[in-house]
């Protein structure tokens, strides 16, 4: 039997990066009614999410599936097992080792702390199951399972405790214990209210295995199910849902904050209801769990010590609650209250929870994730993440709703009702006078008095600090003058080619050695601009004490900053409180020069002592400054201080006590910021950054007043923090205060494990010496050679300097490359080679330390070039990035060597299909621009981008000046409107979601194979199984180094990892997951030489991206201009002039690929493989090249890279059969078939169909086959008409093409009309529906997105992001959710009735009408780009008139009726929505048309001869 | 930095060149400025590169990006600041330098190169008339003496390296004023010796001491000056002529450029030659043999002189107007250079090896040249004479320019006992020789080569020496 639980970190493996989505939801019955049916139709809500969950390597194993019901307490009574009254005992299923001896010891040890807890056992029963219908891995570690039953005569919330006590208890125990098995003893719940059933399991295995859930006797009025879809395959039945309390949905992007945050407050927990018991419940946390484990175990632990369900869920999910948000002031204070208790647990999650009694959901304060409830006329409720999970007769529906952002649903069976949101809250924010609380006891930073000014400038100390704390002039001049004059972060563009920190020979500051992590699949990245309404950088510091099992005014004595960046003078006020709760010691991160690297540590030491003492006598911050360097005192590292302070109070269980504030000279960069808080800072002072301010400003360099440029300073650093948290998918600075969302790269294992833990570090590194030395060079810079003047150097980290750091791109590089490939010499080509190689052996990449074994063979024997090239591919770069000559060569080059270009995102002109030009990579990235069916018709291969090296997390932006007409055409936008990709696919906020993307364009066009392009970081392998998992045909993964056409300088430089670390994690998990041959794997980042390519390969890749090397190829000369259109070399340029000078022609490229294929044929014949794919995955051939060193890098061992998962042996370590998802049974093969007369000769058909939940991507295969023939044009109009009725899956309608009309009588799921592409789709109540379609959902959430043209009617509300980056079609709607008309770039949107917040956010095109009956639509609207008004031009009312009037023809829709009929009371009720910016090309446009006819009608034949 | 759309809106403008009816009646220096406004504009075209390349094949590795961008704002002082921080002389550079820096230009793909040379020329004159060149003394002194020997571009910039460092430094200078090649090889045409004069009083004033007419190990013992200083520097520069031992070569009217070229540059600086060693070329036909930098001063010399025709030829091919294929951009540019003094008249020929000198009396008439091509053998360029293509060009007066040899080795080198490298240069490792306390740098051991190029090996050997007396 295998351990069940993750396998041990190993290689770059590391199970703290599993993740798992899911599907989620319950069925009740409102008023208590017990019965067997509500089991069964809890399980048939799985069955219908089945496509929710994944299976693993074996097509048979589950990722888990359960269910909570009540205790069914007459079932009990069935088997004749001896319980008292319900209420009176408790029972649970026990997990167990197979072990005969370890079983009957975890069962020693329950039954101990069950007697312990004044309990007394009742009996054991053996749960029948059958594990026949079980996978092979789920049987590999099936667990005996048991079901205890215990008796105690107390108040049920009393022997609720004590059961929570006896489980805490004996798992500790367990736990702790020699057991081989001991990760298999676990209690799904141990209760008197519920009991839970889980396990490895598919949805439909779970009613088989457990027979106990078919007996009729079992009856429940609560059934809440879930079924997982992990990342991994391995065994962990433990972690299936529910939890004791919860079913999740989503993940928690701040759990290692949130987990390290309440093991610091255990020492200081009281709780009246336990006493002294309190610690029997620690770790509050179970180790080793998952993130939604962890949130269950606190919220179990928050509700157990007094607090009520709701109460707990919205301390650890609050609402957003700034001034966006329509909420009370008297729960805004609640809210606010409790964020100084708790911060909130932040990322994706729709929560089902469940007591027993209550039972509900809610969302967090995004609302990501779909869920859908139906109520019927007999008090059935049942909730989903989908809608259609139980089939309710039309007539029975009651109400159809969803959840919101923020919201609770709750329902109490005891009392039979609903309580809406508003009720649940306002009792919660009655419950103390919190807003009297606050006013009196929370200083807010702003309104402390002002005693003394503390100047910025620096006098004299200016030159020898900036020197000491390493200025160069770039970050002067490039940073931090550009952000103190535009309050924004700089932009660059290509890719970053300089070596990780630690393999450069150049001191670093510390900072450096730190990556961010940030979001990929498995949750969604936010936009923090466009969706500013949930981020908040909001902090407190000066906790008192931190019980927060209690509440009382203390808890808000408190200092509230609103930017965690404060002035000089700020500080002072802080030094300055006398008040007696806000007391402070300053402590100094200094050493002295004389006493050499011991004086180091023991100052260092020091430091950690004085923290402690300053906790011992109750100050309430402490203060960690640099000032007061000189010749004599070095500065110890800001980062590397605040990390150890933070994690030497938490270990010694004293860091709730204090705020840590760090005043220091060497922050200046958003990055350094980031680190500082998310290891443990409050709130920085960058007292040398703001000197330098005033330095610029003194110099005339800054050109606007101090004041004003400090203030954007500080707004650029705050915005820039605000992306950071976003890139994670975190809203608030609270959750990200020390949640350490970074990796190292180049950290010594033992700094690493002493004051960074929890932070993945793969490659060992810098220790005290090395950093004691890199201060020290800094030093000296400064002090042994003082020069009277103020200067700065450029040290050549953006750009290349002959003796500044190094860039893998240089003189020597490109010059020998344009060379070689101009002139086709392969000579030159190899010098260009040893140059490259000798060079990454400096070191600069990780692939130059490593080498392999030679063992040769003649050359003859291995395979040819071409064989070789298959393997090529180029980057995405779009057409609009870089210009039509560049796109068009390398398309060419590419389709003449046999690999494939890519058209990135942004369309490809319809002119190249089908010819040499055309691209077979087709991008589909989160814009989705120009994403046609027709599109995605003419590829070989369709890549999702999930992200990009070198900007991951992040959206882009075009600006409209260089969004000409050929562009725009082909991103279906307008000629000077500003395009915005979102951070995330608003199609992809989990990896189930990807998974249904993938089905989506599997159906579209069923010969293309999909990739997945991800960015390597830490985790990214469990990542790549989960979208092998989700039917991916390749996957990408993209280094950090990667090019970009413009990014912020600040993500190019510090965000995610070298490809190596990528590929090699994500092989090394894909052959312990045994997923490996299903899938293909690319790899690209700074590819360069046939020995790059060779090193990938061994590490795991097969196919290969060249992006910059190619453009090198082509003429580029790495002006890093691409962001401002005036590349010389014309190649990343719209300017017709400058797109003149490109020189470049696809033979270039062409001779660049078969250098490289020649040259890695020589390597093979070395190493002796013929093929390829003999060489892939195989890491035995590598090893660290020990004379590839430097000073830095004594401590640095690579060998993780070099792990050979066990399971190689067993299982494939290259891809080596496809990854088929049968789609034999889609409906669309019978609308094809149906419809062949339409297809074939253009007759027109009408079609009729039933359509449930599961049935998904209606219309795409449909749809591909007209592209497939028809191209563009698509069918005439109405041509192949099809009624469906029923709830239609996800995206119904998905890239529907002109002629082709839906008809859904029903409802729909998400995704409606994804990519509508000129079709119609009508959605109506279904007959005999009583609800009013006006008022209940009908569609889900993001409807429309990324639509092109088409016609969209829909009788009832829509979910949240309705017409999200719409470009062209054209939709009425009766209602919306938040974020409406998000991104849209055109067509026309007619709401008839409320929005949701955020309406119009990002929208730069086209226009929206919205029927404003409450006159309060302003303030649901984001007006950042758009203006509101009346609709008084006669052109806009005769088009609004006309969309209704279709609206009414197509629904009969009563609403629409109204309207017009009564039109002229209504039509000053229509508020039209358009951007400024469209608004501005719109009368341009008709300028021009005016001026034309002018121009025509002067324009007479007599004065034409 | 500067402005990203300069390049595009605004077309490279050079100075230009005096007429030349004009300028060959006088020594003045040929070249032209442009206007403050003008200069602005141009260095607006610099791009501020991702690889700046004029930057990496700059010999001083010049911080170019950034003075450009210090012009384009109109911040002249910082600049200068940037540009003196690598280049000690940039008004030399400015001047004489054939520019590296242009050639790999970024614009210079499309024909259109910043004019890197004249930007840095109009920053050090703009720095001079303001003002913000003045004399930077040492503000301690470390007590170490060190000696340099020679006064050329190597010589001076490692004195002012060093001198700044704050050691005593005492350049000796075997002629009767300190510039070496400077003063006496590159005429006034092109470098007017005003300009090395200002430099020299800075010099001065900063505390360098000089010692012309001093002919270490004539003069001055060699012995004496090791005992005297903590080190020594050897930049005495490659001075050994490329003679070319043909037939004739004892008739009179042959001589080597350098002896021609430094009389010119002595008379012009007001010394008297007696009218029996003067070498005119008035009225004479002059040839010039060897096509390079030298042989060009040469023929504008002579034209100055009014010599009645002149001739330039070389033994290479005829290089092509455009670079070929395998010389590609970023690369030095083998291509046909065309300086002022060809521009105001001569003959150049290619491809002709000197046979022998003809002469009448033992006074020299003519040279006989032939025809040759040159073919790839087994990788390298073997010269063959065409047959039958034997010629007689008419000349009065001969000059040899066909480069240097090496230092001269008599005396101070042999006397020291150094060791030589294959060409006879005086070998270093790191600009130290294998004798403890002596260096060397510039042309000594580089073998001759451009005034940037002695610049930075000036620089060098600062540094090296630097590094050996501070660790003494």
């Amino acid at each position: 039997m295998e351990s069940n639980s993750f396998p041990k970190a190993q290689g770059l493996y590391d199970p703290n990066n599993e993740h798992d989505a899911c599907g989620i939801g319950f069925v009740a019955h409102i008023k208590g009614q017990k019965s067997h049916d509500i089991i069964q139709r809890g399980l048939t809500v799985l069955l219908n999410m089945d496509h929710r969950g994944a299976t693993s390597s074996d097509n048979k194993t589950g990722d888990g599936a359960g269910i909570l019901m009540q205790l069914p307490h007459d079932f009990f009574l069935s088997l004749k097992i001896a319980v008292p009254e319900s209420g009176k005992y408790g029972t649970g299923l026990v997990f167990l080792p197979q072990n005969e001896e370890e079983a009957a010891y975890c069962v020693e040890v329950l039954n101990r702390y069950v007697e312990s807890e004044g309990l007394q056992l009742i009996s054991w029963r053996d749960v029948p199951v059958d594990n026949s219908v079980i996978g092979e891995i789920a049987k590999r570690s099936e667990p005996i399972i048991r079901q205890i039953f215990v008796k105690g005569n107390y108040e049920q919330d009393i022997l609720e405790r004590k059961l929570y006590l006896a489980r805490k208890q004996a798992e500790r125990i367990i736990r702790e214990s020699q057991l081989s098995e001991k990760e298999v003893f676990y209690l799904p719940s141990f209760s008197s209210k519920v009991l839970i059933y889980k396990g490895m399991f598919t949805p439909g295995q779970l009613r088989d295995y457990f027979k106990d859930l078919t007996n009729p006797a079992m009856t429940s009025a609560i059934a809440l199910v879930h079924s997982r879809f992990s990342t991994n395959t391995f065994p962990t039945w433990s972690l299936a849902q529910p939890f004791r309390i919860i079913a999740h949905n989503g993940e928690i992007n701040t759990i290692k904050g949130n987990r390290q945050w309440m093991h610091a407050r255990e020492s200081l927990l009281q709780s009246d209801l336990f006493g002294d018991d309190l610690e029997k419940l620690y770790p509050i946390i179970e180790p080793g769990k998952s993130d939604s484990a962890s949130f269950d175990n606190t919220l179990e632990f928050l509700h157990m010590t007094g607090r009520s369900m709701p109460h707990s869920l919205c301390m650890l999910i609050p609402e957003s609650f700034n001034e966006k948000n329509p909420i009370p002031e008297s729960l805004k204070a609640f809210y606010e209250y409790h964020s100084t208790l708790m911060e909130p647990w932040d990322g994706p999650a729709s929560m089902v929870f469940s007591d027993g009694r209550y039972i509900g959901g809610t969302l967090d304060r995004s609302g990501l994730r779909p869920s859908r409830y139906v109520i019927t006329k007999n008090d059935m409720i049942v909730m989903g993440s989908e809608v259609g999970v139980q089939v309710f007769p039309a007539s029975e529906i009651k109400e159809k709703g969803r959840l919101r952002p923020g919201k609770l649903l709750l329902v109490d069976t005891h009392l039979g009702i609903i309580i809406p949101d508003k009720e649940v809250k306002a009792e919660l924010s009655r419950k103390n006078p919190y807003v009297n609380w606050l006013k009196e006891n929370r200083l807010e930073l702003e309104a402390i008095k002002v005693k003394q000014d503390v100047p910025s400038n620096m006098g004299d100390q200016f030159g020898p600090y900036s020197k000491v704390f390493g200025y160069s002039k770039e970050e002067m001049m490039l940073i931090i003058k550009e952000m103190s004059e535009t309050a924004q972060e700089p932009t660059s563009s290509m890719g970053n080619d300089t070596p990780l920190a630690v393999f450069s020979e150049k001191p670093k500051r510390f900072f450096s050695y730190f990556r961010q992590l940030f979001a990929q699949v498995t949750n969604p990245p936010i936009d923090p601009i466009r969706e500013g309404l949930v981020m908040s950088l909001t902090n407190y510091i000066g906790s008192l004490s931190s019980n927060i099992l209690d509440e009382t005014p203390n808890h808000c004595k408190l200092i509230k900053f609103d930017s965690p960046i404060i002035t000089n003078t700020d500080l002072g006020k802080i030094k300055d409180l006398k008040h007696e709760t806000f007391t402070h010691a300053t402590i100094p991160m200094l050493f002295p020069v004389k006493e050499g690297v011991e004086g180091f540590k023991k100052a260092f030491k020091t430091m950690l002592e004085s923290a402690e003492k300053a906790v011992d006598e109750h100050k309430n911050f402490i203060i960690l400054t640099d000032r007061n360097v000189s010749e004599d005192m070095v500065p110890i590292p800001s980062l590397l201080s605040v990390a150890a302070v933070h994690h030497h109070l938490i270990k010694n269980k004293k860091r709730m006590q204090v705020g840590i504030i760090v005043e220091s000279a060497e922050p200046r960069e958003i990055m350094h910021f980031a680190l500082l808080l998310g290891y443990g800072a409050s709130v920085v002072n960058p007292y040398l950054a703001f000197a330098a301010i005033d330095y610029l400003v003194t110099e005339g360099e800054i050109k606007v007043p101090y004041y004003e440029a400090r203030k954007n300073y500080i707004k650029a650093i705050d915005k820039g923090l605000l992306k950071i948290l976003s890139k994670m998918g975190i809203s608030t600075l609270r959750s990200y205060h020390g949640s350490q969302l970074f990796e190292a790269v180049g950290v010594s294992d033992d700094l690493i494990d002493n004051y960074f833990k929890g932070t993945p570090s793969r490659i060992g590194g810098v220790g005290y010496e090395e950093i004691f030395r890199e201060a020290m060079m800094f030093h000296d810079e400064a002090f042994k050679n003082p020069e009277k003047k103020v200067s700065f150097s450029t040290v050549g980290e953006y750009h290349y300097r002959n003796n500044g750091e190094f860039h893998a791109w240089n003189p020597q590089s490109v010059a020998l490359l344009q060379w070689a490939t101009k002139s086709d010499d392969y000579q030159v080509y190899k010098k260009f080679s040893k140059l490259v190689d000798e060079q990454n052996a400096q070191p600069a990449f990780i692939r130059g330390a490593l080498k392999w074994k030679n063992n040769p063979i003649p050359i003859e024997e291995v395979e040819p070039a071409q064989a070789i090239m298959k393997r090529f591919v180029t980057g995405a770069m779009s057409y609009g990035s870089i210009s039509k000559e560049a796109h068009e060569a390398i398309a060419v080059a590419m389709n003449t060597i046999g690999g494939r270009s890519n058209t990135g995102e942004g369309g490809e002109d319809a002119g190249r299909f089908g010819t040499d030009r055309n691209s077979k990579i087709k991008q589909i990235a989160s814009g989705r621009f120009g994403v046609t069916n027709n599109y995605l018709i003419n590829a070989q291969e369709l890549q999702i981008k999930i992200a990009q090296g070198a900007k991951p997390g992040e959206g882009g932006q075009l600006p409209g000046f260089k969004v000409n007409k050929i562009i725009a055409k082909l991103r279906h936008s307008t000629p000077g409107i500003t395009l915005i990709s979102p951070p995330p696919h608003h199609d992809i906020y989990s990896i189930e979601d990807l998974a249904q993307l993938i089905f989506d364009l599997k159906n579209v066009n069923p010969d293309a194979k999909v990739s997945v392009k991800l960015v390597a970081e830490s985790g990214v392998g469990t990542i790549a199984a989960g979208v092998a998992k989700g039917f991916s045909d390749i996957i990408i993964i993209s280094g950090c180094e990667g090019g970009t056409g413009a990014s912020p300088a600040s993500s190019i430089k510090h965000a995610g990892l070298p490809a190596e670390f990528g590929i090699a994690e994500t092989q090394q998990t894909l052959v312990m997951n045994n997923l490996r041959g299903r899938v293909k794997l690319q790899v690209d980042g700074q590819l360069k030489t046939g020995r790059d390519v060779v090193i990938m390969g061994m590490l795991g890749a097969e196919e290969f991206g060249f992006a910059t090397g190619a453009l090198i190829s082509l003429g580029c000369i790495m002006m890093r201009k691409c962001h401002l259109n005036t590349c010389p070399a014309g190649v990343a340029t719209q300017n017709k002039t400058l797109r003149k000078r490109f020189l470049g022609r696809s033979q270039n490229v062409i001779n660049y690929f078969t250098f490289i294929a020649e040259e890695i044929r020589e390597y093979m014949a070395e190493i002796g493989v013929r093929n390829f794919d003999d060489l892939v995955g195989r890491v035995d051939l590598l090893e660290q090249n020990p004379a590839v060193t430097n000073w830095k890098m004594k401590n640095v061992d690579l060998s993780k890279f070099l792990n050979l998962p066990e399971e190689a042996r067993l299982n494939p370590i290259r891809n080596t059969h496809p990854n088929t998802k049968n789609l034999d049974d889609v409906i669309d093969k019978t609308l094809i078939r149906d419809a062949n007369k339409a297809i074939k000769g253009g007759e027109k058909v009408w079609l009729a169909y039933k359509i449930h939940n599961a049935m998904r991507t209606v219309g795409a295969m449909l749809s591909g086959q007209i592209s497939k023939r028809y191209g563009e044009e698509g069918l005439p109009k109405d041509t192949i008409n099809c009624t469906f009725s029923g709830t239609a899956g996800q995206s119904f309608g998905a890239f529907l093409v002109k002629g082709v009309n839906f008809r859904l009588e029903g409802d729909a799921n998400d995704y409606l009309g994804k990519g509508l592409s000129g079709g119609k789709i009508i959605v109506v109540p279904p007959n005999g529906s009583t609800f009013a379609p006006d008022k209940n959902i009908i569609v889900g959430n993001t409807t429309l997105y990324g639509a092109t043209s088409g016609d969209v009617y829909i009788q009832g509300v829509a979910g949240e992001r309705f017409c999200v980056r719409n470009s062209g079609a054209k939709a009425v709607v009766e209602g919306s959710g938040d974020h409406c008309c998000e991104y849209m770039t055109g067509g026309r949107t007619v709401v008839l009735g409320a929005t949701g917040r955020n309406f119009a956010a990002g929208m730069s095109g086209g226009i929206a009408y919205v029927l404003d009956e409450n006159g309060d639509f302003e303030y649901y609207c984001n007006k950042g780009l758009v203006e509101l008004g009346p609709v008084e031009d006669k052109a806009d009312i005769s088009e609004l008139q006309d969309m209704i009037g279709k609206h009414l023809l197509y629904t009969q829709s009563p609403l629409a009726g109204k309207v017009l009929t009564n039109w002229e009371e209504y039509l000053p009720k229509f508020v039209k929505v358009i951007p400024l910016e469209y608004k501005k090309v719109l009368n341009e446009q008709k300028l021009k048309e005016v001026k034309r006819k002018l121009e025509m009608a002067e324009d007479v034949p007599d004065r034409r001869e | 930095m500067g402005n990203p759309k300069g390049f595009i809106e605004i077309d490279r403008k050079v100075g230009g060149y005096r007429p030349v009816n004009e300028r060959i009646f006088d020594y003045g220096e040929v070249e032209q400025t442009l206007n403050e406004s003008d200069r602005k504009d141009q260095a607006s075209r610099c791009m501020d590169c991702g690889i700046p390349f004029c930057h990496s094949s700059c010999p001083v590795e010049s911080n170019i990006p950034e003075w450009q961008d210090a012009v384009y704002r109109g911040k002249w002082e910082e600049a200068y600041d940037l540009l003196s921080a690598t280049n000690s002389f940039p008004e030399f550079t400015g001047r004489v330098c054939p520019a590296p820096c242009e050639k790999s230009c970024v614009l210079a793909i499309h024909e259109e190169a910043v004019t890197i040379r004249e930007n840095e020329c109009s920053i050090v004159e703009k720095a001079f008339d303001m003002g913000h060149v003045v004399e930077q003394i040492p503000s301690r002194r470390t007590g170490k003496k060190i000696a340099i020997i020679g006064s050329g571009p190597a010589g001076l910039s490692t004195a002012d390296l060093l001198n700044k460092a704050g050691h005593s430094v005492t350049v000796f200078e075997q002629d009767d004023k300190v510039g070496g090649l400077l003063r006496y090889g590159i005429p006034d045409f092109k470098l007017n010796k005003t300009v090395i004069d200002r430099r020299i009083n800075l010099f001065e004033k900063e505390g360098i001491t000089f010692k012309v007419n001093t002919k270490v190990g004539v003069d001055l013992p060699a012995n004496k000056l090791l005992k005297d200083f903590d080190a020594v520097c050897l930049a005495c520069g490659a001075m050994e002529p490329r003679d070319l031992p043909a037939e004739g070569r004892n008739l009179k009217g042959i001589y080597f450029a350098m002896e021609f070229l430094r009389q010119q540059n002595k008379v012009i600086s007001g010394q008297q030659i007696p009218e029996t060693e003067r070498l005119l070329a008035r009225d004479k036909r002059v040839l010039v043999i060897g096509g390079g930098d030298t042989g060009s001063d040469c023929v504008g010399t002579s034209i100055r002189q009014k010599a009645s025709f002149v001739t330039q030829i070389e033994i290479l091919d005829k290089p092509p107007v455009k670079r070929s294929e395998d010389n590609p951009w970023p690369y030095w540019p083998n291509t046909l250079r065309t300086s002022s003094s060809h521009l105001e008249g001569c003959e150049r020929r290619w491809n002709l090896a000197t046979k022998r000198f003809v002469g009448t009396n033992g006074i020299l008439t003519g040279v006989e040249v032939v025809q040759v091509e040159w073919i790839r053998e087994n990788g390298r360029m073997i010269m063959k004479e065409i047959p039958g293509t034997i010629e007689l060009i008419e000349a009065d007066l001969v000059l040899l320019s066909m480069g240097f040899l090496s230092p001269s080795h008599k005396g101070l080198l042999d006397d020291l006992g150094v060791e030589y490298d294959e060409r006879g240069n005086v070998r270093s490792i790191e600009n130290a020789t294998n004798l403890d306390k002596i260096f060397v740098g510039g042309d000594a051991t580089r073998g001759a080569s451009l005034v940037v190029w002695a610049i930075r090996s000036g620089r060098d050997a600062a540094k090296r020496i630097h590094k050996y007396v501070m660790d003494k």
